[in-house]
C-alpha cells in the first residue's frame, strides 16, 4: 500500500496533493491517503474522490496548527499502525519542514523532489533533478520499508489523478498527540506589507536572473523591457542581493505569473523560478549556458552573451 | 552563544557539468569548487548572531579533503574554529550518512545553536539540516528568513521567521538549543578582508574521521542530461540575426508584441 500524506492549511486542501495522489497511483500499488489537522472532515471529504481505498483521518487538537513536532509524532504513529511499503507526500515547504525528521525517526530513506516514477523489473527507480536541474538522477531507495517519496511540484498533472467510482470509505486512525512535547511554538502565517507591484496582471514580462552579473547591467534589462512595453521581474539570487525589490521577484517564494510574453535574461531554470512563470504563452530565453534548464520549458532559445543579444532585441524592437 | 554552521563544499555554478565514465555522478577530478550559497547564508547569520550576543562560531563541514578550502574562506569571514569530517566518501553520500557524521562529530561540543543552508546545490536532498535535528535530539525550523534571540545562551529561546509558499510568512518560538536551515536572502553577505585570510591561516581546523558509513539508503544508478522538450525553437546565428529572427516571430508566429 502507498500511503499518501495530504497537506492542509485551515481546513483548506493544498492541490498539490493531487499531484501526490496521481504520482502514488501510477505506481499500481493500492492508494490510502491520511488527512492530518484537528478537524478536517470537509478536506477528507474533497480528496476522498480519488481513486483510493481509504482516507484515514488523523485528528487531535495538538494538530490544529502545524508544527514539526506534532506532524512527526503523529505520522510515526500512523505509519507504524498502518505499514506502508511507500510513503508519498507533495514537495511542499511544509513537507520539506517534517518528511526529513519523519523518515530519520523511522532510519527509512526519503528521495526527495521525485519529477518521474520508472519501473524496471522489480526495481523501482525515481528520477529526480541534481545540480539545479542541470542533471536528472535514477534513484532507488534501499533496505525495508516504508520509503518516503516527496514530488515536486508541477511534475505530475493534478487532473491527471484518477477518481473513484464513488467516494473512498474513510477512517478515523486513534493517534494521541501530546501537546507538551511539541517544542514549536507557531504565531498566525502572515503576508508581508502589500506589494507595490502587482507582476500577475502584467501583459509582458522581462525577467533578470544571476546572468546579468551586477546590479549596473540592469540598464539594459530595463531598456529591452522598455522597448518590450513590459515589466522588470527577476529570479530570486537578483532579490537576495537587493538588486531588485522583492517585489519584483518571480517563482515559489515570489509572485507567480502567466503573461503573454515571458522573457528570462541570464536565468538558469531552477524549478523554484520555473513554477513561478512556466504558465506564460510564450517563453523566450536568452542564456550563454546551451545546457541550462531554462531551455526546456522556452519556446523560442537564444543561446549567447546576454549582453550581444539584448542590445541587438532592443534596435530591432526600435527600428 | 555557541553556534554551529554545517557547510558544504559543491561544484561552482560556472563549471560545464560532465559526466564520470560510469555515469553516476559527475567528473568531479578537474572541477572548480566553492561554499554552496545557502550555507554562506547560514554563516553571516551565525556570524551576525555571535557579533550581537557574544559567543563562538565554529564551521562543520563533511567531505573530502579538498573542503577545507571553504572551512578556510569560512574561516577568513569570521567563524572561530572548524571541525571537518574527512572523508571521500561523504563527497556524494545519502542524507542519513552526511547527518550521522555531522551528529557525531557536533555531539559532545552542546551547541546552543545549528544552522545549516536550506538545500545544498548539489545534490539538493534538502534533508541534512532537518535529520541532524533529529539525531541531535533538537528542536528544528527550516526556510528561515529572520531570527530573534532572546538571550545570549542557557535556557533562551529564540523567535524565527519561517517562509511559507506564495509570499506569506509565520513566526515560531523555539526552545535552545535548536537547529535552523537558512533561506538564501536572510541577509547581505560579508566577504573575507586581507586580514581575515590572515588570522584563519592560525585557527584550529579539528580533523575527524567519521566511522565507517553502513549501507546507503538511497543509490544513484545513473545520472543523465533532461532531454529538451522538444518545441523550444533554438535561433542559433550570431546575436543580430538571431534578434532579427527572434522580433520576427514574436510579431509573427507567437503574436507577443
Amino acid at each position: 500500500m502507498v500511503l499518501v500524506i495530504a497537506e492542509q492549511r485551515e481546513g483548506k486542501l493544498n492541490r498539490a496533493t493531487w499531484e501526490a495522489v496521481a504520482a502514488a497511483q501510477q505506481t499500481g500499488v493500492p492508494v490510502k491517503i491520511a488527512v492530518i489537522g484537528a478537524a478536517v472532515d470537509a478536506v477528507a471529504t474533497e480528496i476522498g474522490a480519488a481513486d483510493a481505498t481509504e482516507v484515514i483521518l488523523v485528528e487531535s487538537p495538538a494538530l490544529a496548527d502545524y508544527t514539526a513536532d506534532g506532524y512527526v509524532s503523529a505520522l510515526a504513529a500512523l505509519i507504524g499502525e498502518e505499514k506502508p511499503a511507500l510513503v508519498f507526500l507533495p514537495h511542499t515547504y511544509q513537507t520539506r519542514d517534517f518528511a526529513p525528521a519523519l523518515a530519520a525517526r523511522l532510519a527509512r530513506p526519503l528521495i526527495t523532489d521525485v519529477i518521474a516514477l520508472k519501473q524496471d523489473g522489480g526495481t523501482r527507480t525515481y528520477v529526480r533533478p541534481v545540480f539545479q536541474g542541470k542533471l536528472n538522477a535514477d534513484v532507488t531507495a534501499t533496505g525495508p520499508g516504508p520509503h518516503f517519496v516527496t514530488v515536486q511540484i508541477g511534475a505530475f498533472r493534478a487532473d491527471g489523478a484518477k477518481r473513484g467510482a464513488s467516494a473512498a470509505p474513510t477512517r478515523k486512525a486513534s493517534v494521541t498527540v501530546d501537546a507538551g512535547a511539541i517544542r514549536q511554538k507557531p504565531e498566525a502565517p502572515f503576508k508581508e506589507a502589500k506589494q507595490a507591484v502587482d507582476l500577475s496582471q502584467a501583459e509582458r514580462i522581462v525577467s533578470v536572473g544571476r546572468g546579468i552579473k551586477g546590479q549596473e547591467h540592469l540598464k539594459i534589462a530595463q531598456d529591452l523591457a522598455a522597448a518590450l512595453g513590459a515589466e522588470l521581474a527577476a529570479s530570486r539570487p537578483i532579490c537576495d542581493a537587493g538588486w531588485l525589490p522583492m517585489d519584483r521577484q518571480i517563482g515559489s517564494s515570489g509572485q507567480t505569473v502567466a503573461p503573454k510574453l515571458y522573457v528570462a535574461l541570464g536565468i538558469s531554470g531552477a524549478i523554484q523560478h520555473l513554477v513561478g512563470m512556466k504558465g506564460s504563452r510564450t517563453i523566450v530565453a536568452i542564456n550563454k549556458d546551451p545546457e541550462a534548464p531554462i531551455f526546456e520549458i522556452a519556446d523560442y532559445g537564444i543561446a549567447g552573451d546576454l549582453f550581444e543579444v539584448v542590445p541587438a532585441l532592443i534596435a530591432e524592437l526600435n527600428k | 552563544m555557541k553556534i554551529a554552521v554545517c557547510i558544504k563544499q559543491v561544484v561552482t555554478r560556472e563549471w560545464q557539468l560532465r559526466i564520470n565514465d560510469s555515469k553516476t555522478w559527475i567528473r568531479d577530478q578537474d572541477a572548480s569548487f566553492e561554499l554552496n550559497e545557502p550555507d554562506a547564508y547560514a554563516l553571516e547569520e551565525a556570524l551576525r548572531l555571535k557579533e550581537k550576543h557574544s559567543g563562538e562560531v565554529v564551521v562543520c563541514a563533511a567531505g573530502p579533503a579538498r573542503a577545507a578550502q571553504v572551512i578556510r574562506e569560512a574561516l577568513a569571514r569570521g567563524a572561530d574554529r572548524a571541525i571537518h569530517i574527512e572523508s571521500d566518501a561523504l563527497a556524494s553520500a545519502d542524507p542519513l550518512t552526511v547527518a550521522e557524521a555531522l551528529a557525531a562529530a557536533s555531539r559532545d561540543e552542546k551547541f546552543d545553536l545549528v544552522l545549516t543552508g536550506l538545500q545544498s546545490d548539489d545534490q539538493g536532498f534538502g534533508q541534512v539540516g532537518v535529520v541532524l535535528a533529529e539525531k541531535l535530539r533538537m528542536p528544528h525550523a527550516t526556510i528561515i528568513m529572520e531570527v530573534q534571540a532572546s538571550e545570549p545562551s542557557g535556557q533562551g529561546t529564540l523567535r524565527v521567521k519561517r517562509e511559507l509558499e506564495g509570499g506569506w510568512f509565520q513566526w515560531i518560538t523555539l526552545p535552545l538549543p535548536a537547529l535552523l536551515t537558512i533561506q538564501s536572502g536572510i541577509n547581505q553577505l560579508r566577504y573575507a578582508t586581507l586580514k581575515g585570510i590572515m588570522a584563519a591561516k592560525k585557527k584550529e581546523i579539528r580533523k575527524v574521521t567519521p566511522a565507517a558509513p553502513g549501507e546507503r539508503s538511497q543509490k544513484i544508478l545513473s545520472v543523465y542530461f533532461p532531454e529538451k522538450g522538444k518545441k523550444t525553437q533554438m535561433l542559433s546565428s550570431g546575436p543580430s540575426e538571431a534578434a532579427r529572427e527572434l522580433v520576427k516571430r514574436l510579431r509573427e508566429e507567437a503574436r507577443a508584441i
